[in-house]
């Protein structure tokens, strides 16, 4: 990671619904390059129509409108939601592998059990986990596994969810 | 696919078949194209339909011969060009038309889908390659959708703010056994355009104007794409607000009604620029606050409240704020607003019209033309407009001489006026020309166009002569690349670095005559009238007139780029 990604406009998580065909999540990536607009995480997957598919997309910009706009511009794209961290679930998947001789084998374990860490592979000299959380949360784990040596990272990309009403709302309404 | 299909007594025919028959349900009746391997199947077919093909003698000049249809006509232009370097050949039209929102729909042959993805001879990813540069493409795998893809791409192209669209077909899919079936669900979830304005928005909008003081109609494009002439110049006349006409606006209002105050911008004239600069509010329709309007937009219109209309919503607020966004096509809007404007009084602004009147009178355009001097350019499209009775459709390239034809020509109506603005392409002029010629073939299509810009695409002419597509061409013969020698000697310390081009070296006449067309040439002033009558004279093939230029003239006013519009270079006075 470098210097200046430490410092970057607002990210922003968006949320698309998408017609599932070929190309589309090249378009909205192209989009969002063409208009100068940095992806911090991408993950895209089916919805439980099979003719949509769901983007959700997190964009460094402080001209969120802008992007939201050009987004909506691509024939392909049916819906855009601006997911608010406050009213939304956002969860990221991370397998993170460290360096760990067999006597700090559980020291490692007893950091990652505190974050529900699951160990996923172990080598002579390595440990893998899996742990799914918030992106905050998997930072933290992260700066804990960091003295053990960090041998490899692997994040899924943030995706999200509105959260639902708390009272009896006016009308449900399923998209994708 | 819907259950719905009927079964089939309908014959069975070949995808490119399908392709004609979908152009022809479209209502086509004339494409500009190129042949070549992948296409090869769609232009059997096309040899026994009753659709009208012009052979361009370059993919670039049957994509700009497309669009010059298309704005001179009002319906999309259509082009064909083969895979690969046919397809990358038609890249720069298509990114001009989507910079400019013009109709086109564009197809292509692609390598059998077997051999896609292999690196095939003449294979380039065209989907990928014009995604950015079209408003939408496919890439079609089954004959069977070609119907309806086909119907789509002309739909989108037309609707919301018009585009190009790509269709890439490969060889194998063009070959293979189909229907024809009418195209029926357009099956676009994510695309509806807003057409009309908010009735809230529409009403706030006609409060703001009705109080302002010192208001001003700013107007593009997009009042000539959806036939608002009419609705903006009756909304004018009923509130009294002057109107500025962008560069690829002019013509939505008369040049000569008392409320057309010209196009503002770069090379814009003074009283258009500065009304904008010094107004309360600023209504836009149809713009989207180019660079070349505004300048430096933290110092345009400071003072004004904004309110635009436009029926792409991500051009509302992309460079200004609007106090009042009105997501809408502008003839629907300029309605809507007619008619919330009711029985209002015009807008009080009395002194507002004697302070415009004031510029206009103090800061007219000028040039000076001396009897014994060389020939000013502005000197010829004043001439050339006289000899006309200005009754022609107008088309240009890209540089100075489009601007002194924007400038100086009096644009009468809409559609009557044809450039590459946003994309700024040189070269557009001759095809484009070309392309609007094919479409109103009983209009006098007059291109002016500068030797750089001639010296790219002049090669269309042979296709103008070989098709007896009877354009005219003036070429503003200044032996140079005239805007960027005008940068250089402003900016530049006069180091005119790659911007001469050995005018004495090209002879436009003999060149002219070897294409097929009737050459033609003036070197002094007196010879221009003349020189431009004859033109008028000849209807049977092609005209270029090459008119030798005063290598030094510059276009002014000017502001330097990125510069406040506050400050208008005026340039020399008459005499200096």
């Amino acid at each position: 990671m470098t210097v200046s990604a430490l410092s970057h406009p607002p990210r922003h998580t968006l949320s698309l619904i998408v017609e599932n065909r070929p190309g589309v999540l090249a378009r909205v990536s192209s989009c969002l390059a063409r208009r100068g607009f940095n992806i911090h995480s991408l993950a895209v997957g089916p919805t439980i129509d099979p003719g949509l598919s769901r983007i959700t997309v997190v964009v460094e910009s402080e001209k969120i409108e802008q992007v939201k706009k050009q987004l909506h511009k691509l024939i392909n794209v049916i819906r855009i939601f601006e997911l608010e961290p406050s009213k939304a679930v956002e969860r990221e998947t991370m397998l993170i592998r460290v360096a760990t001789t067999p006597s700090a084998r559980t020291e490692a374990i007893e950091v990652a059990n505190i974050f529900k860490a699951n160990v996923v592979d172990v080598g002579y000299n390595s440990l893998t986990f899996e742990v799914t959380g918030r992106p905050a949360k998997l930072n933290d784990l992260i700066e804990l596994l960091r003295p053990f040596g960090v041998v490899e990272l692997v994040k899924s990309g943030r995706i999200a969810i509105g959260r639902a009403a708390k009272s009896k709302p006016a009308r449900i309404r399923a998209v994708g | 696919m819907s259950a719905s299909r009927k079964p089939t007594t309908m014959t069975t025919i070949t995808g490119s078949q399908s392709v004609i028959s979908s152009l022809e349900h479209e209502g086509v009746d004339l494409i500009f194209g190129i042949p070549g391997g992948a296409i090869l199947p769609a232009y059997d077919p096309l040899y026994s339909s009753p659709i009208r093909h012009i052979l361009a003698r370059h993919e670039q000049g049957a994509g700009h011969m497309a669009a010059g249809y298309a704005w001179a006509t009002g319906r999309v232009g259509v082009c064909v060009a083969t895979s690969g370097p046919g397809a990358t050949n038609l890249v720069t039209p298509l990114a001009d038309a989507l910079m400019d929102s013009v109709p086109m729909v564009a197809i292509t042959g692609q390598v059998p889908t077997h051999a896609v993805g292999n690196d095939a001879f003449q294979e380039a990813y065209t989907v990928g390659i014009t995604m950015p540069t079209t408003k939408h493409n496919y890439f079609v795998t089954d004959p069977d959708d070609i119907p309806t893809v086909i119907h789509q791409a002309f739909h989108l192209a037309s609707s919301g703010r018009p585009g190009p669209v790509l269709v890439d077909l490969p060889k194998d899919v063009l070959n293979q056994e189909t229907e024809w079936r009418p195209p029926q669900d357009l099956e676009l979830p994510g695309y509806k355009p807003t057409l009309d304005g908010h009735p809230r928005r529409v009403r706030e909008a006609v409060e703001m104007l009705a109080a302002s003081r010192r208001p001003v109609l700013y107007v593009g494009g997009g009042i000539i794409k959806s036939e608002a002439s009419e609705a903006l110049t009756r909304f004018a006349e009923i509130t009294n607000i002057p109107v500025v006409t962008t560069l690829m606006g002019r013509g939505a209002i008369p040049d000569s009604h008392p409320l057309c105050l010209g196009m503002p911008g770069m090379h814009g004239n003074y009283t258009a620029i500065t009304s904008m600069q010094k107004c309360d509010v600023l209504a836009a329709f149809g713009v989207r606050f180019d660079d070349r309007v505004t300048g430096d937009p933290d110092h345009f219109a400071v003072d004004a409240k904004i309110i635009h209309a436009d029926v792409d919503p991500a051009e509302i607020g992309k460079v200004r704020a609007a106090d009042i966004p009105i997501v809408a096509d502008a003839r629907r809007v300029l309605t809507q607003m007619i008619e919330a404007w009711g029985d209002r009084p015009p807008v009080a602004g009395q002194q507002w019209l004697e302070t415009i009147r004031e510029w206009q009178t103090k800061y007219p355009l000028s040039y000076d033309q001396q009897p014994d001097g060389p020939i000013k350019p502005q000197f010829v499209i004043d001439e050339l407009a006289r000899v006309t009775g200005g009754d022609a459709i107008l088309v240009a390239g890209v540089g100075q001489h489009q601007m002194w034809a924007s400038q100086f020509w009096n644009f009468d109506r809409p559609r009557r006026w044809i450039n590459s603005g946003g994309l700024g392409t040189m070269g557009f002029a001759v095809p484009a020309a070309i392309g609007a010629k094919a479409g109103m073939p009983d209009e006098l299509v007059y291109a002016v166009d500068g030797d750089g810009c001639f010296q790219m695409t002049f090669q269309e002419l042979i296709a103008a002569a070989a098709h007896q597509i009877p354009v005219k061409v003036a070429v503003f013969n200044n032996g140079a690349h005239g805007m960027v020698k005008q940068w250089q000697k402003l900016f530049y310390g006069g180091r005119l670095s790659a911007s001469l081009l050995n005018a004495e070296m090209v002879d436009y006449v003999k060149l002219a005559e070897g294409m097929g067309c009737i050459g033609l040439r003036a070197e002094s002033p007196e010879e221009v009238g003349p020189t431009l009558e004859k033109s008028l004279s000849i209807d049977d093939r092609p005209v270029v007139v090459e008119m030798v230029v005063d290598p030094d003239e510059m276009v002014f006013p000017m502001v330097p780029a990125g510069g406040s519009n506050d400050n208008v270079i005026l340039g020399p006075e008459p005499g200096d």
